[in-house]
């Protein structure tokens, strides 16, 4: 049986002490362990940043991208061979500042993939500017008085662009994170699953204390129904996105997979490449 | 009688023009004549002078003729635009409608037939093309019989009427112009053509049937002129061969899906033109710092910026071969017609997976979407290489608990082995970042010069049939060699030939291999000739400085540029050549 010791590999993360990173790692290869993964058949794509690192520390295929690219990239894997269960991971500002226009895009594809943000709402790698989820009024190298910009609401963001899954972590409840991923996995279609992943060096606001101070459990509200979007944007608006869970789901709409005119229920990158000879005759005729 | 002849129609933008050529040449074509079509069109969609022109000729022609022959035309603006291409004999056969004048000093001969009066009486001013195509006829003296066929295809799904009705308006047309026509009458009649039947397509159909024959399965692209075609002729093919296309949301997007479709192990492609390109340089580093084959279609158009999105020109060629920064492996090619642009597709992916390493095929739009006849396509000649790619699982050797395959591995040919996702002995890490040979991050110095090595070695040896064309370089020593690359090659034979004619020797080499630099095929042919002309679409010389860098000899070296959008004519080579030198 394969667990998720599998999926773990020699190489030491170069993360901070303390990084919430680390758990996004663990409930990634608990949850890949648990819905019943192996490792050759994973593939994780991510972007630059210290988060984009992650695919270099779990033992599967991994294909560490370039800025703000990993979905697209991700895509075209899952595109070629339908077979893999195709993770896409990055950070904050990976997918919602340089990379944004992919994240809605790739939530109204609706590809069967996953994609897991670890959002600290800084940029860490390069050492502590503002990102697009920074509160107004935080204070970074590159918004001394306090950044005077709104920040972006993944979240309401996700439902208004036709999301099938939406769900959101903490990287200090690695028990619900590894579920909602498990449950992002199993999902047919595109699943965003953004996770609070505090950046201890250059993030002394939204810390793990903010955040236990702060988010809400949907798990703890009495007849939550993620089934319902309208409900999940109340639910979203009402506490400033600060919530945790499953926060919205579609289990009918059908992947984009599905969808596609003549896509071949075998993986393409498992094709004979050789054109039938009458059939390219047949082509060759139709320009005479 | 005419061995050849060059025929335009001309109007507004929405008005028909495009498949009024378009029926003329397939009639022409299954004729058994060679033709070469010319598109003048604008950035929008209705309104703005059109036109179209077609060569029509019982040899292989490649190039837009200098003069016109026949110009037929639906507005003023058409006469007026055009006429200065016309010598004496040639004639215009206008509508009536818009009471055209022939401008004095023009030497064509006016002839007015009322084609929008003629289709209204037959039931729809819609049919005016095809009185003008039954005109075009009376001047040829062509049976209308030839066109029959083409209606039948063209208005299938119309039904019979339809054909029958736009059949009628081609016979009027024939009748009317014959009485008006005179002595001018069957003036402009061509020889017989030899019969045979060939494809009839523009560069960007060769380059997209030139993928579905290369085992092409998914493509990934943002729309842009002249680049589009492609992808909308795979989205028609694809479906049936179990493949997709995605439009995506911009070409970074679509450079990076198609890395990772063929990271995945799926031939994929992405084609645009230089606005794309621009947009996707940082996608071609990822290919070449990470071995990812991936195939980029460049149809290069007016720039910079949005420049002269619907014109000719060839200024991406430095872009493409110097573009994306730090140090990668690429290669380069530059078909000359749409047969090349077909088996050049096919070895761009065959070179993509043999170097694990970027493969840009660029075209430019006289190539992309000017129509050309073409030779049956051999089925024969495509091959399928896939390089070091492991095919079968079983080849690969148990890899140790946690430990990751070398798909970087030092090799000689600085080649590793390719594995796919899905392989349980293959796994490894892929990154943009410096690596060691299993993939992981590593800034070690030696590994570094090691890896960088390994990736730049890769070049040293590509092969291509005809990196350079020397079939017509056929002199010892030349006066003149003129060099030139994609769609120029016409003009250039063309011009070679009148040159010749005049009693100079000149050569020609048209280069298909752009990077890696074939300098040592053209080096004899430039040590053999007095002078060397480069002919190229751009205002720096890119050409002329890719080869004074690659071979030197600069004193020799002349620079032919033209940058205003309209493609060579082979006369505008032959005198400028003359005073150049
Ligand atoms: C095109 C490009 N621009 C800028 C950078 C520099 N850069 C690397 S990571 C990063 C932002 C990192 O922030 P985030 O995505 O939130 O990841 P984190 O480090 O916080 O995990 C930037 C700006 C880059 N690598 N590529
Ligand atoms: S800088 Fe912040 S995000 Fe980066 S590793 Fe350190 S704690 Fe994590
Ligand atoms: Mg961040």
């Amino acid at each position: 049986m394969v667990t998720f010791k599998d999926f773990r590999n020699n190489v030491k993360p170069n993360w901070c002490p303390g990084c919430g990173d680390f758990s996004v790692q663990a409930a990634i290869q608990r949850a890949s362990a648990n819905v019943g993964l192996t490792p050759e058949n994973l593939a994780v794509v991510s972007g630059i940043g210290c988060s984009g690192r992650i695919s270099g520390y779990i033992n599967s295929y991994g294909f560490h991208s370039i800025h703000g690219r990993a979905l697209p990239l991700a895509q075209g894997v899952k595109m070629a061979n339908r077979d893999l269960t195709v993770i896409a991971s990055g950070g904050d500002g990976d997918g919602f500042a340089i990379g944004l226009g992919h994240t809605i895009h790739a939530i109204r594809r609706n590809i069967d993939m996953t994609y897991i943000v670890m959002d600290n709402q800084i940029y860490g790698l390069t050492k502590g500017q503002t990102s697009p989820r920074s509160s107004a009024g935080f204070k970074t190298k590159s918004t001394p008085k306090g950044a005077i910009e709104p920040s972006i609401n993944p979240m309401e963001m996700a439902l208004t662009s036709g999301a099938t899954f939406v769900a959101q972590g903490f990287s200090s409840d690695l028990k619900e994170l590894t579920s909602l991923i498990e449950q992002g996995l199993n999902h047919k279609g595109f699943s965003l699953i953004n996770v609070f992943s505090p950046c201890v060096t250059y993030n002394k606001v939204n810390t793990y204390d903010w955040f236990k101070e702060n988010l809400v459990k949907l798990s703890d509200i009495e007849d939550y129904d993620h089934g319902n979007k309208e409900s999940a944007m109340q639910m979203l608006m009402k506490h400033d996105g600060l919530v945790t869970g499953l926060i919205y789901h579609d289990s009918e709409q059908p992947s984009y997979q599905e969808l596609i005119d003549g896509y071949d229920e075998k993986p393409l990158s498992h094709q004979n490449l050789n054109l039938d000879e009458d059939y390219f005759n047949h082509l060759v005729k139709e320009f005479m | 009688m005419k061995q050849q002849l060059s025929w335009k129609v001309g109007g507004q933008q929405g008005e028909g023009i495009e498949s009024t050529g378009e029926i003329f040449s397939m009639a022409m074509n299954r004729l058994g004549y060679f033709l070469y079509g010319y598109r003048h069109f604008s950035s929008r969609i209705k309104g703005g002078h059109t036109n179209n022109k077609i060569r029509v000729s019982t040899k292989r022609v490649r190039a837009v003729e200098d003069r016109l022959d026949i110009l037929v035309a639906f507005d003023q603006e058409t006469i007026d635009v055009n006429y200065h291409e016309m010598g004496s004999g040639g004639i215009i056969i206008a509508d009536a409608k818009f009471k055209p004048v022939n401008p004095d000093d023009c030497q064509a001969e006016l002839i007015i037939v009322p084609f929008t009066e003629i289709a209204s009486g037959l039931g729809t001013s819609l049919m005016k093309n095809m009185v003008a195509i039954g005109s075009t006829c009376a001047i040829m003296d062509l049976p209308v019989a030839v066109f029959t066929g083409v209606l039948q295809e063209t208005f299938k799904r119309k039904g019979e009427v339809v054909v029958q009705k736009n059949m009628e308006a081609i016979e009027a047309g024939f009748r009317s112009a014959s009485e008006l026509l005179g002595e001018k009458r069957g003036s402009h009649k061509l020889a017989e053509a030899d019969g045979i039947q060939r494809m009839y397509m523009i560069g960007n159909d060769a380059i997209a049937l030139g993928a579905i024959a290369a085992g092409v399965r998914f493509m990934a692209a943002y729309p842009i002129t002249p680049a589009s075609e492609i992808m909308e002729y795979l989205i028609k093919k694809l479906p049936a061969l179990g493949g997709a296309v995605i439009q995506t949301e911009d070409e970074i997007a679509a450079a990076t899906m198609a890395i990772g479709s063929n990271y995945a192990g799926v031939r994929a492609l992405t084609a645009s033109a230089g606005p794309g390109l621009s947009l996707m340089m940082e996608s071609i580093g990822l290919s070449g710092m990470t071995e990812q084959p991936l195939v980029i279609i460049d149809t290069q158009r007016g720039g910079p910026s949005t420049g002269l999105p619907t014109k000719q020109e060839q200024s991406d060629l430095m872009q493409m071969i110097y573009g994306s920064h730090g140090d990668i492996p690429k290669i380069v090619l530059a078909p000359s017609t749409a047969e090349e642009a077909f088996y050049d597709t096919i070895d761009a992916f065959n070179l993509a997976e043999t170097y694990q390493c970027p493969v840009i095929v660029l075209s430019d739009l006289q190539l992309s979407l000017g129509k050309q006849s073409v030779d049956p396509l051999n089925y024969a000649k495509v091959q399928i290489g896939r390089g070091k790619l492991v095919s079968d699982e079983g080849e690969l050797d148990e890899l140790e608990p946690k430990q990751y395959f070398k798909r970087y591995e030092l090799t000689e040919d600085g080649v590793s082995k390719r594995v796919l996702p899905g392989m349980k002995n293959g796994i490894h890490h892929v990154t943009g970042v410096e690596h060691d040979e299993t993939g992981k991050p590593s800034e070690s110095s030696l590994n570094r010069q090691m890896q960088m090595d390994k990736r730049m070695r890769k070049l040293e040896h590509v092969e291509l049939h005809k990196a350079v064309d020397i079939d017509n370089a056929k002199h010892g020593e030349a006066d003149i060699l003129l060099i030139g690359f994609n769609s120029t090659r016409g003009a250039l034979e063309e011009a070679q030939q009148r040159l010749e004619a005049d009693g100079l020797k000149v050569n020609h080499a048209h280069i298909r291999l752009m990077h890696p630099f074939p300098a040592d095929k053209l080096l004899p042919l430039m040590e053999s000739a007095k002078k060397v002309v480069v002919a190229e679409h751009n205002a720096t010389g890119q050409l002329a400085s890719l080869i004074k860098m690659n071979v030197g000899m600069a004193a020799k070296i002349h620079s032919l540029k033209k940058y205003d959008g309209t493609p060579f004519l082979p006369s505008e080579v032959e005198l400028l050549t003359k005073e150049l030198i």
